[in-house]
C-alpha cells in the first residue's frame, strides 16, 4: 500500500488548480514544507514586483489542505469553511515555501494555520493563515 | 460642493474612465481571467468564468476556493480605488473569508465589493461572490487595505498612475 506522502502527492497531481500554480511538497513523516516555484503570472503589482495577496494565499490554503490530508485517513480533500490570512510583508516574486499546524482534527472540523517564507529564513512570514476545514466524509 | 467632494469625484471619474487599466495590469487577476464589470463610488463589481484549470476538487469540478479569494482580495482593492479621494498604493493587510456553499461546475462566479470605511491609513471592505444574486452567496469577505503614500509605494495599477500623473500636484 502506498505511503500517505503518495497518495498526497497523487491528490495534487490529479487536482487542477494544484498543477496550474505548480506546488511541491516534501514529507518528511507527519511533517511537510510546500514550495511555490515563482511564475510570473503570480504578481498582483509589477512596479514592486511582489507577489498577488491572492497567490499567496491560494498556495496557503492548498498547504493547509495538504497538510490535514497528509496526517490523517481521509478519502476527500477537507473543505474550507472560513480563513484569515494576515499579509505580514510584501512577498517579493520568488519561490514562496509554506508548512502548516493543525491544531484540531476532530471528526467533522480541523482548525489549522499556515505561514508563508521566502529565501532560507522560516521565521521571518510573509503571510499567514488560519483557516477552519469540514473534514466529515459525508459533509 | 466642497473641495473633498469634488476631489473624490475626479477620482471617480478618472477610475472610471480608466476603469479598463485597473484589473489588466495584474498578472495574477489576467492569469485566473478576472474581468472588472463596473465600478461605482465606493463600489466594484467583477466576473471570473469557469474554467476546467482552476478546479480544486477533481471528482466534483468545483473551482478551488482560493480563486474565490483571490477574486474578492483584488476586487476588494479595486473598490477602494473609487472611494478615496487622492491616488493612494494599498497593499492587504488582511482578509477573513467565509465559504458559505461550492461553486456550481461551469457556471460564471460573480463578485461585488464595497469599501464601507477609509481612514488615512486603513480602508475597510466587505465583499461578495454569487453566481445570480446576493440571495445566495458563494462567499463573502471582510477586509483591510493599508493605505500607502503613492510616492513612496508604486500602486502597480495603471488606472491609478494615470490619477496621479492628472491629480498628483494637488494637496
Amino acid at each position: 500500500m502506498s505511503s500517505r506522502a503518495d497518495q498526497l502527492q497523487a491528490f495534487l497531481d490529479r487536482t487542477p488548480f494544484a498543477r496550474f500554480i505548480g506546488m511541491e511538497f516534501e514529507a518528511d513523516g507527519d511533517t511537510l514544507i510546500a514550495r511555490l516555484p515563482f511564475q510570473d503570472k503570480f504578481i498582483g503589482n509589477r512596479a514592486i514586483n511582489a507577489l498577488h495577496g491572492g497567490a499567496t494565499g491560494a498556495f496557503l490554503e492548498l498547504t493547509a489542505v495538504a497538510q490535514v490530508y497528509l496526517q490523517s485517513d481521509l478519502q476527500r480533500p477537507p473543505k474550507p469553511i472560513n480563513l484569515t490570512i494576515d499579509y505580514l510583508r510584501s512577498a517579493k516574486g520568488e519561490d514562496l515555501y509554506a508548512r502548516a499546524i493543525v491544531d484540531k482534527l476532530g471528526r467533522r472540523m480541523a482548525s489549522v494555520r499556515a505561514e508563508a517564507w521566502q529565501g532560507d529564513d522560516p521565521d521571518k512570514i510573509v503571510t499567514a493563515l488560519q483557516a477552519h476545514f469540514l473534514v466529515a466524509e459525508d459533509g | 460642493m466642497s473641495e473633498e467632494k469634488q476631489r473624490q469625484d475626479m477620482m471617480l471619474k478618472l477610475m472610471q474612465q480608466n476603469a479598463r487599466r485597473i484589473m489588466s495590469t495584474v498578472p495574477w487577476a489576467q492569469a485566473l481571467g478576472f474581468e472588472l464589470t463596473g465600478i461605482e463610488k465606493g463600489r466594484a463589481f467583477a466576473k471570473v468564468g469557469w474554467r476546467e484549470d482552476l478546479v480544486g476538487d477533481p471528482d466534483t469540478g468545483v473551482i478551488y476556493g482560493g480563486v474565490l479569494t483571490a477574486l474578492l482580495d483584488n476586487l476588494s482593492g479595486v473598490c477602494i480605488n473609487t472611494a478615496l479621494n487622492k491616488p493612494m498604493s494599498m497593499a492587504t493587510l488582511d482578509l477573513r473569508i467565509d465559504y458559505m456553499r461550492p461553486a456550481d461546475k461551469g457556471r460564471d462566479i460573480l463578485a461585488e465589493a464595497e469599501c464601507y470605511h477609509v481612514t488615512r491609513n486603513v480602508a475597510f471592505t466587505h465583499a461578495w461572490a454569487y453566481h445570480e444574486s446576493r440571495d445566495k452567496v458563494i462567499a463573502t469577505a471582510a477586509g483591510t487595505f493599508a493605505l500607502n503614500d503613492i510616492s513612496r509605494w508604486a500602486s502597480g495599477n495603471e488606472a491609478m498612475d494615470i490619477a496621479n500623473k492628472v491629480l498628483g500636484g494637488e494637496k
